[in-house]
């Protein structure tokens, strides 16, 4: 018995890593989800038989009450995700992170409750207590990160928020020193409730400052967290199954918040802060004269052009903009006309989220080229349009020391024979500089909702 | 120390998955990285396996710690479940046309 419970465990952690090896091509991913899926499943039926047959008599009341849980949270689960829109995919994932770490953070509650403290070893209650403070932290972080991208909390960037954070952070690290040197007398149950509280309001702390357009970031990094909590507790339970699952986790976590920061040339920390380099002044008075374009101007550019790509941003989707898209490029394909997507890895919410916008909008995905390839390319296109989005095209990143956005990588639409941008209105975008490509010889700008711009593109292209 | 020699083996452990992880999901091209995230979120869900655990090692009449073992419970499915269910649809739209 005990050697198929070791192959159950081994074979659901060969599938976890197989899960993911898949997900490294569009064609086979589906494949993967499904492998790690019933890895998962393998691990958790293996897991109850491993428990059950440990047992002389099985508790009935035991037994009903994980059945009942189990069948709730599979519906709960399977609901969530047949209702969602693809826009509030981020919270989605947000939500389901917070419940992983109120999982890992409810075990370590109860362990605690549990325990003889004198019979326990400094060791296992410091990983029980990792698990819990890191579960906590992953489970309010989550929570306040859903509610902020739901738009129902607002940044809030307060020296008061910014200190107390520091000084909570600071006390989940000392008070499990002073309590194992015997200097803090109380029990461990009441210890280790009082290291949660700090840590859920150290979570709600950690996420209430970071600005909107660094949500990509909190949210890779705060699955990684999860995953690192799985790993604690991992340890305290003394399974692999989970130590493996929750370091893949933190490890996809942490690639994908390092990548994050990069794509914005930010500092890890700068984001964790709050903070934005302040414009210097110099260059960001200079007004910038803008040529106009109407739409028939446009249709009629597209018509004739042999490459167009288009730069989608959020703004793109927030417009609900991403199904005309798609019949655009389906009318100038008739035509003869290549369309390509040329996505920087900021555009979204969370990483790869533009990516899902547009393959709903039933884009083929091998028309999506990441920063680098279209900008290999980008003297190739006749018209570029530039739809929902500002910063990721600024010249200024490459051109200008000054400029705060300075070292981000860009796309270089610039490059391009002609540029389309399609904005509401000429405000800045979210690092508050002026876009130099505004004034470019080559770039005239297309005022109004994308959604009806689009539209009437569409509309136009009919005609011609 | 004692930390160090009690726990070695799992620390060897580790030491391989961080480089396994690492490895494996470095390929992944930028158009997968909202279902490779919430796929890995749903691994993250393998927590559930300790609130199994757990859940057995409860007095039946505890009816507290119950209560929280449940909870945990349906938080690790609901973890599971959804993240592999809406990893799944989402994978379903990438399609290529012939």
């Amino acid at each position: 018995m005990l050697t198929f419970i070791h192959l159950g465990y081994l074979l659901a952690i060969v599938s976890f890593i197989v899960g993911l090896k898949f997900m490294s091509s569009p064609v086979r991913a589906k494949t993967g989800n499904l492998i790690a899926a019933l890895g998962m499943i393998l691990a958790v039926i293996t897991t109850f038989v491993a428990v059950t047959t440990n047992l002389e008599v099985v508790p009935t009341t035991n037994l009903v009450v994980l059945f009942v849980a189990v069948a709730a949270g599979s519906i709960v689960g399977k609901r969530l995700s047949d209702k969602v829109e693809m826009t509030a995919m981020p919270q989605l994932v947000s939500l389901f992170n917070a419940t992983g770490g109120g999982c890992a953070m409810l075990l370590g509650l109860v362990e605690a409750n549990k325990m003889n403290i004198d019979a326990a070893s400094i060791s296992h209650s410091l990983l029980l207590i990792a698990g819990m403070v890191t579960g906590a932290i992953a489970f309010s972080g989550s929570i306040v990160a859903e509610r902020k991208l739901a738009g129902k909390v607002k940044d809030r960037r307060s020296y008061f928020i910014m200190i107390s954070a520091r000084l909570l952070l600071a006390l989940i690290l000392i008070l499990p020193a002073l309590y194992f040197t015997d200097i803090l007398p109380i029990d461990f149950t009441a210890f280790i409730y009082i290291l949660a509280v700090i840590a859920i309001v150290y979570g709600v702390w950690f996420v209430l400052p970071i600005g909107g357009a660094d949500m990509p970031v909190v949210i890779s990094l705060l699955n990684s967290i999860t995953g690192i909590a799985t790993a604690f507790a991992g340890l305290v339970y003394d399974s692999k199954v989970m130590i493996a699952g929750g370091i893949f986790v933190g490890a996809a976590g942490i690639f994908l918040t390092l990548l994050m920061c990069n794509a914005m040339n930010r500092s890890l920390l700068q984001v964790l802060a709050g903070k934005f380099k302040k414009s210097t002044g110099a260059g960001s008075d200079v007004e910038i004269e803008v040529k106009e374009i109407s739409v028939s101007e446009t249709a009629m550019a597209l018509a004739f052009a042999q490459r167009v790509a288009v730069i989608p941003g959020y703004g793109l989707a927030v417009a609900q903009a991403q199904h005309i898209c798609g019949q655009m490029q389906q009318m100038l394909e008739k035509r003869g006309c290549e369309v390509d997507y040329i996505i920087h890895p900021v555009a979204g919410r969370m990483p790869g989220h533009m990516n899902v916008l547009l393959a709903e909008a039933n884009i083929d995905y091998s028309r999506l080229k990441e920063m680098d390839e279209g900008n290999d390319v980008m003297e190739q296109y006749d018209v570029v349009l530039f739809i929902g989005a500002n910063d990721v095209v600024n010249p200024a990143a490459e051109t200008n020391p000054d400029s705060p956005i300075y070292g981000m990588p860009i796309i270089r639409a610039h490059q391009a024979k002609q540029v389309v941008v399609m904005k509401r209105s000429m405000s800045t975008g979210y690092a508050g500089v002026q876009n130099e490509l505004f004034g470019m010889d080559n770039c005239s700008l297309l005022f109004g909702d994308a959604k009806n711009s689009l539209q009437e593109i569409v509309n136009q292209l009919k005609l011609i | 120390m004692e930390f160090i020699n009690l726990y070695i083996q799992e620390i060897y452990f580790i030491v391989f998955a961080i480089f396994i992880g690492i490895e494996v999901i470095s390929n992944v091209p930028a158009i997968l990285h909202t279902p490779l995230m919430s796929g890995a979120n749903a691994i993250s869900g393998v927590v559930l396996v300790g609130a199994v655990i757990l859940i057995f090692n409860i007095e039946p009449d505890d009816y507290l710690n119950l209560t929280m073992g449940a909870i945990a419970v349906f938080l690790g499915t609901l973890n599971i479940a959804g993240g592999f269910f809406v990893t799944g649809r989402m994978l379903r739209m990438f399609n290529q046309k012939k």
